[in-house]
């Protein structure tokens, strides 16, 4: 029996861009996630800032991740607290593959409801809306969960 | 060992007409409840020489901001050396702590401190959901990570914490409805409360969802009303009408980023920081603690501060809460002797803070703690920002 599978919703209230955030909501442009890296200790950083939490270092610029990441924590959302976003769906805390301790809020997209778990690796697919490219993640098809093609 | 030292103590407590869409706005209902705090302390206006607030007058959903200092100020004539008011502080008792600070250091004897919403009759017309984004034409601040996403409230972002820690340490909904339930049953005894009848567990389960885990009883109610708290130089508290109330401790901490999202740990909130904080400052334990009042802006959030305080282990909050008689005013840890946000509504923390007080001074009528009470845990807010207090009866 299918499960309940969310439609994209007809509209979203979109980000301002800034100039700190402009890489993280156009990356999707070219089919890339761009997310805040630290060039001197190397950290990653979200939501991007200026400078690097960890090290303090000025020296912060986007770099291309590689789009994967996993299911930190979810919620099935029933409540319609926005026109034209109809529930049921799906928003999730992604962890960055590369950074555990790096997190997206985003929605879990191709997945049925009752699917999706902590652990599920997931990885980016954008949508685009206007000037933004906002990244949302789908389950990691089988085929690519070892990381081939 | 006592907050700032033993300077500040709180002299009186007052609140206005409380309740659902009462139909006055927030700067009427936070004038009746200062006056009313007061005379509680048996002051005048004219010897009020501070005013603090939460959050001050910025930007959100109609009626959360129901007045700001300047408009207490205004309406009052009051004649101060100390205003202030904020939304970066320790949850909504920040702005009162640092009045404690102000008292201390003899820039202020007497401070105003107050919290008013009208957020059921503000957002009465175009409803709770449309309020959220009325203002909204592209999501800025914090909210531009989350609205998107249609991430758009805090049951939202807070469900999904929860969702963690159940995760991690096997957190059930019945647990989470405990506290609502508890919420319940005590509430039946506060003639100011607005949910009054008796919920069973088939009852909080079988209502309609929110944001899983939340459903709808795992949510505070919106409500009109406003109360007002007067922190005092203790020099200056001699001779008042109430015992004055020592504030032994205060956790205000923030050790990680602030975030909904980015925590090290997502099954430990900015409470744990707090609590923490508070009980490097203090000789006193977990185990000295009377009675707790643990905001529930969402039933999580107590579990949270159960905790964060150390009522449990880590990961055992939900534990805590299974004998519900425990936890009624007549049991051996009273928690949430007024109802709670959950069924008395959101008076945004002030309440948890209001009933820690009355049940101190023995005034709190119907719903009196049976046993003697002598030291109250006071937890306000939760999730990326909160601040709490331990309160002491003088002896």
């Amino acid at each position: 029996m299918a499960g309940t599978r969310p439609e994209p919703p007809m509209v979203r209230v979109l980000p301002e861009v800034t100039a700190e955030s402009m890489a993280y909501w156009t990356g999707g442009a070219d089919g890339e996630l761009r997310v805040y890296r630290c060039q001197d200790c190397q950290g990653w950083i979200h939501p991007p800032t200026p400078a690097c939490w960890r090290c303090r270092s000025r020296r912060v610029e986007p770099e291309v991740a590689s789009g994967r990441a996993v299911v930190a924590a979810y919620t099935i959302n029933h409540h319609p607290w926005l026109p034209g976003f109809p529930p049921p769906y799906i928003i999730a805390i992604v962890e960055m593959e590369e950074s555990r301790d790096v997190r997206f809020t985003t929605n879990i997209v191709d997945c049925d409801i009752e699917d999706v778990h902590v652990g599920m690796p997931v990885e980016v697919v954008f949508e685009h809306r206007e000037d933004v490219w906002l990244p949302l993640f789908r389950p990691m098809a089988a085929a690519t969960k070892g990381g081939a093609s | 060992m006592t907050y700032v030292a033993n300077r500040a103590v709180i002299t009186g407590v007052g609140q206005s007409k409380l309740g659902r869409r009462i139909g006055r706005t927030g700067i009427d209902l936070a004038c009746e409840a200062a006056l009313n705090a007061i005379a509680d302390a048996g002051l005048s206006a004219d010897d009020i020489d501070g005013v603090a607030s939460y959050p001050g007058p910025i930007m959100a959903e109609a009626g959360f901001a129901g007045a700001s200092t300047h408009d207490v100020r205004n309406a009052l004539g009051l004649k101060t050396t100390y205003y202030a008011s904020g939304v970066e502080t320790p949850g909504q008792i920040g702005t009162l702590l640092d009045a404690c600070s102000a008292v201390a250091s003899d820039r202020a004897t007497h401070v105003l401190c107050f919290r008013s919403v009208w957020e059921a009759t503000a957002q009465a017309a175009a409803g709770r959901a449309a309020s959220l984004t009325a203002h909204v034409t592209r999501a800025t601040g914090h909210p531009a990570w989350r609205l998107p996403f249609g991430a758009a409230s805090a049951a939202n972002w807070i469900a999904m914490m929860a969702q963690r820690y159940m995760h991690e340490y096997g957190l059930t909904r019945e647990q989470l409805g405990n506290v609502s339930i508890n919420a319940r049953r005590n509430a039946a005894l506060n003639p100011n409360a607005i949910f009054t009848a008796p919920m069973t567990m088939e009852e909080y389960l079988s209502v309609r969802m929110i944001s899983y885990p939340f459903g709808l009883y795992d949510c505070d109610i919106p409500a009109d009303g406003a109360t007002a708290i007067i922190v005092s130089r203790r020099e200056a508290s001699a001779g008042l009408r109430r015992p004055p109330l020592t504030i032994e401790a205060a956790g205000t901490a923030m050790y990680d980023r602030h975030s909904w999202d980015q925590r090290a740990d997502l099954t430990r909130t900015t409470s744990h920081d707090a609590a923490r904080h508070l009980w490097q400052t203090t000789k006193l334990t977990p185990a000295d603690v009377d009675f707790a009042t643990l905001y529930d802006g969402f039933t999580y959030l107590t579990i949270q501060w159960i905790d964060a305080f150390g009522f449990t282990p880590h990961g055992k909050a939900g534990t805590l809460m299974t004998d519900l008689e425990r936890h009624s005013k007549d049991g051996d840890f009273p928690i949430n002797t007024h109802g709670g946000q959950l069924s008395a509504g959101r008076l945004h923390g002030y309440g948890f803070l209001h009933e820690a007080c009355v049940q101190l001074w023995r005034d709190a009528g119907e719903r009196q703690i049976t046993k003697d009470v002598e030291v109250a845990a006071v937890g306000i807010g939760g999730g990326p920002e909160g601040g709490c207090m331990l309160l002491r009866t003088e002896n």
